[in-house]
Parts: structure tokens; sequence; C-alpha cells
């Protein structure tokens, strides 16, 4: 009796796994295309063209409508002047604006200052402000407002920060603002990029107001954020009348939750889930901003070899990781810079290590490793891309010899023995930046308090002074893009890419824009008119 | 006499399933059809075919021989906490069973509090504490598991002493040292080893969920919860990823279940 | 009275035990709530501040007794993750969605494991109580979170039932929500209902030998009146213990599942205060955890003592 119907259960259960193949099949017909690497690369190809055909098919703007802005991640703090972090400042870009903002291509643009003159020595920055600009709440900019909200943001960001050289905030006339510098900088700029809040308002959290393009309505932690037009905006104006930003619980969430339409815009998918998702959206394909690397202790025994980090770097195929990641959509880099700072940005180090496991192995066995050693990679188990990167790397360190161990922390392990305590062999993270070009490389000084990779070298420390000095700015580029080669030279880190990041639109959008900094700029989305 | 006949289905059964699933598992150790991390960008993500009866995952690397391996370490987590969880509680279950007291009172009152406690708090706390890891994951549920079989050794314990062949071996002189683990315990052999078969279950459980949370074996080593765990992504696309991992691990909880049900119909 | 006084007792013990332990705990892992928050941007100086605006400098067991104190008059203090958020209303908004969910899963476990088991006891060794034991068997083997995935799968994926990650909150509609929760719920209640069965047959059996049944019998009662009238109030006893432990392996599980439907209960926050070390929430949650287990089975003993007040000796 019983084994009669241990056998129906069993059938039950086969006919279960039928149905389910069945259904994988039928899933399976979008991901065909999925399967080599040339096609992944004509995807990235179909991808950029679907984004550039968007712009053309794309009707005229309208006015009104409302979008779902889908986030992976709660916000820190809606204070413009707390430490935050990047998917905050992605939704406070919309309500704050400094001084100057920054534009699409990396440049800045005077916002709240109409005009603005720096003196020769890059110590007297002089602000002029713009006429009739208004907070949300009506009340009009004044100098006053400019000098408290420097100030504040200057108390917030304590000693050790760039903003601490600011030595006075001087107001020259009801129009006039002047910034006062301990020492000459001429990358100051970017720093007053801090938003000017109303010197009245006394619950900066609980009512944020400033002078950005939407202004704010509700929050409801791990719930959502509410934001209006803001129709007193002194630039263009918004097109949209609502913008709601969505906090989901995690990524897989997030997705189903795209898939069924309660979100408009979704970013940071992956190229699988890109290749799943119908006519319903458009994928616009920029990049993260991230230098995503095996970061290495240069202080570590036997990382503290010039050789034997080399051969991790011809060790690691880094193509591979892009295409199974971001089906080959990345751009591959070789020193800690991204791309799309393109002033700044040395082409010539992304090909001085091309993936080569022989060339690895000659060169352990010149460092004295010819069997290779063991490796910890510790990474912060949150992000699976890192993850991922970390196995793919493991797996092809084992191809010459290196037995890499993967351990997985979590993010505030990771911020404390890591970065932090620099109690790590190497690291699978991406690391950020601001559009000031010395706060990416500032970490590599050797008395740098960032200087987690224990890199020290006095060659670029010599490099990074003299062009951090240096007004002149192509003078300045070249400086840093020396510095930049010695980065790739020495092998600091394994530099693997500034990762592809796949944006979901609803396809009924258009006008999503990238930034070179954390900022999801919604004032540009508009509904296409339907043609 | 009839009732002796009858087949202990149970049993048979049971020893069938899970025998073969410690086999794939041991036979994983020494052999594979493919090498379980070798990864390959051709064939990401797929269906199951002659080549690859479970398919592939999102590396491209062949699910069945990661289940082989993976099944090795879930399975050696689940015998190594047993075995801590058995030990440290038979020595508790013992002391206190044959002794009695205060000592017994205390300790069986803290038996009970954490036994009613859920144990995926309890492992949660632990794990953070430790910090994950394969060793770490194996001294938490073991630490666990000390006061299930505590419980079960004292009343083996409480039962057993009062019987005929104690008392004679008190009056021949036996140490009590001698007679708890010489004379009792032997006897207690049938209970202890249900005991353990539903303990090797609820560990096997205990380490998937851990895995599945993030906090177990850390990969490049695979266990089969960590391959839920990270097929859960591929739910739409690559469902064969979560089926089959899943499906391993009901095929040897259910293979021991039936092993202990078995073993309990022997010892009545 | 003495028995449920030296029991209150103990329970009072228990919670302070367990709250000192997961203090002690969690001032061992690496990285706190300052650093966590603060991230990668933030100056040594910074964090230093943060950690002394939350008291985080201070040795471990002033903060133990600081927080007791708290606790005592019932404040648990201020979320760590979350700006201006009480622990207090974080856990008013995620509690009733697991104790909706508990209770779903707890209905669902009485209402199928009570007519089968008894129905397997009465069939004892016949085609029923067969066919019950291998399903039961079978779903004590699947471990709760994979049967969400499947369940996930089915239910969401391929019949689209349910719309995987899009939880209704109970205020914005209680029966959206319990729509949603249906699925989380027998994904928590399977694998016990198969245990509640298995113990109520055999608990039902067990009586079934003992001599005033046989009594019963030889008056000329018939097998279904003697299992009414007499069995099942006997054999109800014992379930009704288990039932207590059951209530905790409820709460446990639901953390497992609430994390794979994306249910925002409890065992969500819990994890993310965890990761966060967001210390006030992970406290509270375990002492509001332990305290509900332990007042459970306090609550089942003295139950038990009105059903039978043989018991007390035994205390």
């Amino acid at each position: 009796m019983k084994k009669r119907s241990v056998r129906s259960i069993l059938l039950g259960v086969m006919v279960l796994t039928v149905s389910i193949a069945l259904c994988a099949c039928g899933g399976d017909k979008n991901a065909e295309t999925e399967t080599d690497n040339t096609s992944q690369e004509q995807d990235a190809d179909a991808v950029a063209e679907e984004t550039e055909g968007q712009a053309e098919a794309a009707g005229e703007p309208t006015q009104g409508g409302s979008v779902v802005v889908g986030k992976t991640q709660d916000l820190v703090s809606l204070d413009p002047h707390a430490v935050t972090d990047a998917g905050t400042r992605d939704v406070v870009f919309n309500l704050y604006e400094g001084l100057v903002k920054a534009t699409p291509d990396g440049e800045l643009k005077p916002a709240v200052a109409s005009d603005y003159t720096i003196s020769e020595d890059a110590k007297v920055y002089t602000f002029t402000l713009r006429d009739g600009i208004t907070f949300h709440d009506g009340s009009a900019v004044t100098v006053d407002d400019i000098k408290y909200s420097l100030e504040r943001f200057a108390e917030e960001q304590s000693d050790s920060s760039a903003f601490s050289i600011v030595e006075d905030v001087v107001i020259a006339d009801d129009k006039t603002v002047e910034v006062h510098l301990s020492e000459g900088n001429s990358e100051f700029l970017p720093e007053l990029t801090c938003g000017i809040i109303p010197a009245s308002n006394e619950d900066v959290t609980g009512n944020p107001i400033g002078t950005g393009p939407f202004k704010f309505v509700s929050y409801a932690p791990g719930e959502n954020l509410v934001m209006e037009r803001y129709d007193g905006y002194w630039g263009e104006k918004a097109y949209l009348d609502q913008v709601t930003f969505k906090f989901v619980a995690d990524v897989e969430t997030a997705f189903m939750e795209l898939q069924a339409g309660t979100l408009d815009i979704l970013n940071y998918l992956t190229a699988d889930q890109v290749s799943t998702l119908g006519d319903d959206f458009t994928i616009v394909n920029g990049s993260m901003n991230l230098v995503h690397a095996m970061y290495l202790n240069n202080d570590y025994e036997p990382l503290s070899n010039v050789k034997v980090r080399q051969a991790l770097c011809y060790a690691v195929d880094r193509q591979s990781i892009n295409d199974f990641l971001f089906g080959g959509a990345s751009r591959l880099i070789g020193t800690h810079m991204i791309p799309s700072l393109t002033k700044y940005y040395n082409e010539e180090t992304e090909n001085l290590y091309e993936y080569n496991p022989e060339k690895a192995k000659e060169l352990l066995a010149e460092a004295g490793y010819p069997d290779g050693f063991e490796l910890s990679i510790m990474v912060p188990s949150a992000y699976s891309q890192h993850v991922s990167t970390a196995e793919i790397i493991a797996e092809n360190l084992k191809a010459v010899g290196i037995d890499a161990k993967l351990e997985l922390v979590e993010w505030s392990t990771w911020l404390s023995e890591c970065y932090q305590g620099r109690k790590y062999q190497a690291t699978v993270v991406g690391v950020d930046g601001k559009l000031s070009p010395s706060d990416w490389f500032a970490k590599y000084v050797s008395t740098d308090a960032k200087n987690f990779m224990n890199y020290k070298s006095e060659e670029f420390d010599k490099l990074f002074n003299e062009a951090y000095a240096t007004v002149d700015a192509d003078k300045k580029a070249e400086l840093y893009k020396e510095a930049e080669m010695v980065l790739a030279q020495d092998a600091v880190n394994v530099f693997i890419e500034d990762p592809a990041d796949f944006v979901a639109v609803n396809s009924k959008l258009a006008g999503y824009q990238f930034y070179p900094i954390a900022a999801q700029d919604m004032s540009t989305v508009y509904y296409a008119e339907q043609q | 006499m009839r009732k002796m006949k009858k087949k202990n289905w149970n049993l048979i059964i049971g020893c069938i399933l899970g025998g073969s699933m410690l086999l794939l598992a041991i036979v994983g150790q020494f052999w594979t059809p493919y090498d379980p991390t070798q990864m390959n960008a051709v064939l990401k993500n797929q269906a199951p075919t002659l080549a690859h009866i479970m398919g592939t995952d999102n590396f491209g690397r062949d699910i069945f021989s990661r289940i082989m391996s993976g099944a090795w370490t879930t399975c050696f987590v689940a015998i190594c906490t047993v075995l801590i969880g058995a030990a440290a509680g038979t020595v508790v279950g013992a002391v206190t069973g044959y002794f009695g007291g205060v000592v017994d009172h205390v300790v069986m009152r803290i038996n009970d509090v954490l036994l009613s406690f859920p144990s995926v708090l309890l492992a949660l706390v632990l794990v953070s504490l430790l910090g994950p890891g394969k060793n770490n994951i194996i001294l938490a549920l073991g630490i666990l598991f000390i006061p299930s079989f505590a419980r079960i050794v004292r009343s083996e314990f409480i039962r057993i002493r009062q019987m005929d062949f104690v008392w004679s071996a008190r009056i021949m002189g036996a140490g009590s040292f001698r007679i708890m683990f010489v004379h009792i315990l032997p006897n207690t052999l049938v209970s202890m080893l249900t005991a353990a078969a539903i303990g090797f279950n609820n560990a096997v459980l205990a380490e998937a969920s851990m895995s599945y949370l993030g906090l177990g074996v850390q990969p490049p080593e695979t266990s089969l919860g960590r391959m839920l765990f990270e097929a859960q992504t591929y739910l739409f696309n690559a469902p064969w990823y979560a089926l089959f991992p899943g499906l391993t691990i009901v095929c040897i909880v259910l293979g021991f279940s039936l092993i202990s049900e078995g073993l309990r119909a022997m010892g009545d | 009275m003495k028995y449920i006084g030296k029991r209150f007792i103990t329970l009072i013990i228990t919670l302070l035990c367990i709250s000192a332990i997961t203090f002690a705990a969690f001032s061992v892992i690496p990285g706190n709530a300052s650093i966590t928050k603060l991230g990668t941007d933030a100056t040594p100086e910074q964090i230093a501040a943060l950690e002394k605006e939350l008291g985080l400098d201070q040795p471990v067991t002033t903060r133990y007794f600081n927080w007791l104190k708290d606790a005592l008059r019932g404040d648990f203090g201020d979320s760590y993750q979350y700006d201006n958020t009480t622990v207090t209303s974080l856990l008013a908004s995620r509690l009733p969605v697991t104790v909706l969910l508990a209770v779903m899963a707890f209905l669902l476990i009485i209402l199928v494991s009570i007519p089968l088991g008894i129905l397997s006891a009465r069939f004892s060794g016949k085609l029923p109580d067969t066919l019950i034991n291998v399903i039961t068997q079978i779903t004590m083997a699947i471990p709760p979170f994979f049967l969400g995935i499947l369940l996930t799968y089915i239910f969401g994926l391929v019949l689209k039932w349910f719309q995987p990650g899009q939880f209704i909150s109970p205020k914005e509609s209680f029966w959206g929500c319990v729509r949603y929760l249906i699925f989380p719920a027998v994904a928590v209640a399977l694998p016990k209902i198969a245990m509640v069965i298995k113990f109520l047959r055999n608990s039902v059996l067990g009586q079934m030998g003992q001599d005033y049944v046989r009594t019963a019998y030889s008056r000329g009662n018939t097998k279904s009146s003697v299992l009414y009238r007499h069995v099942l109030k006997n054999a109800f006893i014992p379930v009704i213990t288990f039932m207590a432990l059951i209530i905790a392996e409820i709460l446990a599980g639901s953390i497992i599942v609430e994390q794979v439907f994306s249910v925002p209960g409890v065992g969500r926050l819990l994890i993310t205060a965890i990761s966060s070390r967001d210390y006030p929430v992970v406290q509270a949650i375990v002492t509001y955890v332990t305290a509900l287990v332990v007042t459970i089975n306090f609550l089942v003993d003295v139950l038990y003592q009105v059903i039978d007040p043989r018991i007390r000796t035994a205390g």
C-alpha cells in the first residue's frame, strides 16, 4: 500500500518538474540570444541603438503626469549637509541645489549663484546671487541663507574634509558672497554644490526646503518619498507633476515590481534581467561611475611585492567578468579613474595588462611564489555584483595556482574591518568619487586617512601634490594622467571596470539622463506624446 | 509473530533514499561529471539537457556536479553538528539523569527555555557573534543541538538507572563513572540513533536556512542552502537552478526521517 | 499560587539573561551603527562624534543598564538606522504584519491538522492513515524557504495568483493583506501541520490502549463514541503543550519566510537591523519574542493545571 502511494507521489513530483521545465522553455526564448560572447556584444549594441532610437522616436514632451522610481536602499538622511550614500544623493539631487550644480557631462553650471569668479591664486571664490530665486516655501534666497548653509556644511563635514580649508564666508553686499580659503585650491568649486537651505528652517530633515526643480511632499521611512514639481523654479521647469521614490526591500523584489508595472524607473539592472524585460520598458545604458576593482592590501605579504600584484592583474580575466555580469557593456579600466571624467581620464592605462595566465605564472615564479599562495578575498555579501565578481576572480586565480577563498561579510563588518581597520588581504568593491579629480586620487597618498590599500609611493605623492597645487587646467590634467599611469604600473589594485548601469524606463517616458556623480535627475524626464 | 514478519518499509525506503544521497555526496568528493567550479560563458543558465542533466547556473557551471559537491558540504556540516550536540548532550544528560538533584533541576530549566526558543533566532545571534563560515556554522548549530540530546539521554538514564542490572553492577562495586558509560550508555543506543537521525535532519534544514540567509558556507565552496540562495535571483530565467538543490534537500531529509521512524518501530 | 509565583520568577530571569546575552553578543561583533551609517565618506572625527551622540562610546555594562532602566519603563529608545524614529513606532508598524501571518498560519495548522490527525488515528493502519502518513513525511522534509520559493514560482510567476513582492499593507486594505499572506502562511504552516498530525495521532493511539478505554468498550460503546466522548479530551492535553512549542516555531519560520516573500514584518526588520547594527531594534525584537515565547509557555502551564490539577505536584 505504502509503496504504491510513494510511487504516485513521485509521479506527481515528476509531473510538476515537467510542467516547470515546460514553462522554463517558454521563458527561455528571450534569453536565447544571450548564450555566447559575440551575441552578447551584439546585445549591448542593440541596447545602445535602442537608446538612440528612443531619442528619435520619442514624441514631443508633454507636461504633467507622475512616475514611481524604485530604490533598493532607504535614505540615510534628508539633510543635504549630512554624510550620506550615493542612493540618497540620487534622490536629494532633485530637492537641493548649491551655488553651482553638476551637468550630465561632468561640468559645473551656476545654480543659486548666477555667476562666479575665482581669484588668480584660487583663494577667493566670489559668487553673485541669482535674481529672483526662491525657496520651495516661496521666500527669496538671501546672501545670509548662503552664508548660513556654507557654515553649517563646514561644521557637519568636520576637520579633515575638503571643506576644512574654508576660512571665512564674507557677505560683500546683498548680492555677493565671497568664500575665502586658507590655501589656494583650484578644485574647490565642486565642493560648492552643497545644498543652499533657508536659515529660518528649524526642521531640516522633517521638512526639507531647497531650491531644486522638485519640492518635498512626504517621506515614510522604508516606504517612499514623494516630491512634486516646484513651479517657482528659476530654471527650466520640470515636466512631471509628481515623482515618488519607492523603497523596495531588495533587488529581486524591485525587479518583480518593475515587471508588474508598479515601478516606472529602476536602475542597476543586471544583463540577465535586461534580457527578460519586454517592450514595456526602454533600457537606457549608462555607467555606475564606480571604480570596480579587487583592492589589495599593499602591506600584506605577498601582495606587497609589485610582481605578485602584476601577476594578479594578468591572471584576472576582466573581459569575462564584464561578459558574465554586464553582457559586455561595461568599460574596462586600468587605473583609478572613471572614463566619464574625460578630461582627467588616461586611456593608455586600459591595455597595460591583457589577460595572460602564462605571464602571470612567470611573474609569480620570479617573485618567488612558483606554487602560488592562499588569498582571502573579503566581499560585502549584500552586493551580489561584487560576490559574483569575486567568484570569477577566484576561479581565474585557481588557474595560476593561487588558492583564493571568499569571505562574505556584512557591510558594517566590511566598513570596520576592511575600510577602517585595514585588516584584510584583498577585497572586491566599487569606489565612487566626486567631480573634483583630487577626490579620486587623494586616497592613494601615503598618509591619507582613506588609503585603505596601504599604498606608498613617493613618485605618486609627488605627482599628486604637484597636480593638486596647479591652477592651470590643462597642466593639472596632464599631471593627474601621469599619476594614474603610476598607479597602473604599480598594479596597486586589480582594476576591472566602470560597471554598466542598465536603467529600465517605462517606454512611454523619455529624457532620462546620466550624470558622472550620484544623481537621478527627474526634471528632464517627460511623457512623450503618443504617435 | 506475524507482526515481526511485516517488513519495516520505513527503514528500507529510508535507507535507500538517505543512503543513495550520502553515496552521491561521497562520490562527489572523488568524481563529478564536470568540474563544479568550472565557469563557461557559452553555457549560461541552460535548461537541463542530456549533457547537463540538471542544467547549468548563471556562471555556466554544471548544476548536477555542484549538487554532488554541495550535498557533501551540507552532510558534513550536519554530521559534525550532530556529533558535537550528541557528545556534549550525552555528558550533560548522563550526569543530570544519573545524579539528579539541584544541578539536574537548574540545568533542565535552562534546557527547557532553550528548547522553547525559536532555534533560527538563536542561530542568527550565535552566527552574528562568530561570523559566517562553515566552521562557525558547525559550532553554532552544535551548541544549539545540545539541549535536545541532553533531554533524551537524561530521560533514558532515569529509566535505566532503576533497572535490575544496574543494581547488580552497583552491588558488585562498579563506580558511578563505569555504570554510567559502560552499563547504561550502550542501552540508550536505539533512542540515540533515532535522535541522531532526527538531529541530522534538523541540522540539514538549519544549515540550509543559515546559508539561505547568506550566513553559512562561503563560496567558492558550495552547499545546498547556498545554491538555493544563489538560485533565487534566477527563479524566472532558470527555475531548475532552485528546483534541483531543493529536491536534493527534500530527499536527504525524507530519507533520514524515514530511517528514524523505522528505528523507532524497531525499538518498540 | 506558589507554583505560579515560582514560574513567574523564572520568566523574569529568562528575560534578563536573554537580553543580557544579546547585548553582550552584539557589542563584540565588528562594526557599529555609527560606522555603518556614515559609510565610506566619513572622517574618523565624524564617526567618533556620532558614536558619542548614540552613546556607543560608553562601556557595555553602562549601556546595558541604561537600556534596562528605559526598557522597564516601556521605552526602547530610538532606532539608529532611521532618523527621528522610535523603536516602538517601528515595531508598531511591523508587528501587526507578523502577528497576522502567525495567526493565519496557526489557524491553518489547527483547521487542517486536527481533523486529519483524528482521521489518521481513527483509521490507524488503514488506507487514510497510510496516505496521510506518507504526505506528512514528505511535507516535513521540505525546508520552509524552499516551499516558499516553490509557491512563489508556481502561484506567483506561472499562475499569477498573487504578485510576488507586491505586499499590501494592512492599513491600506486588510483583506488585500490577508490575501497576500495566504501563501507565506501556507509555507510557514505546512511542515508544522505534518508535525501536529503525527503528534495528535500518536497521542490518541496512546490513549486508546488505556484501561478506561477498555472499560468504555466493555460497556458496549462503539469505536467512534469512545473516541469522541472519552479519548479526545485526554489526548488533547499533551497536544496543547506541543502547540505552545509550535508557536515559537511559527515565529522562527516566519523570519525566513518573510525574507522569501518580502513581507515587511518583524523578521525582516530583525535581519536589516542586525546588518546595520541597529542594536536598539535588535534588542527590542529579541526581548519581545522571548517574552512572548516564555509567556505562552507560562500560560500553557497554568492552563494545564486548570485542566489537570495533579501536575502541580510535579512542578
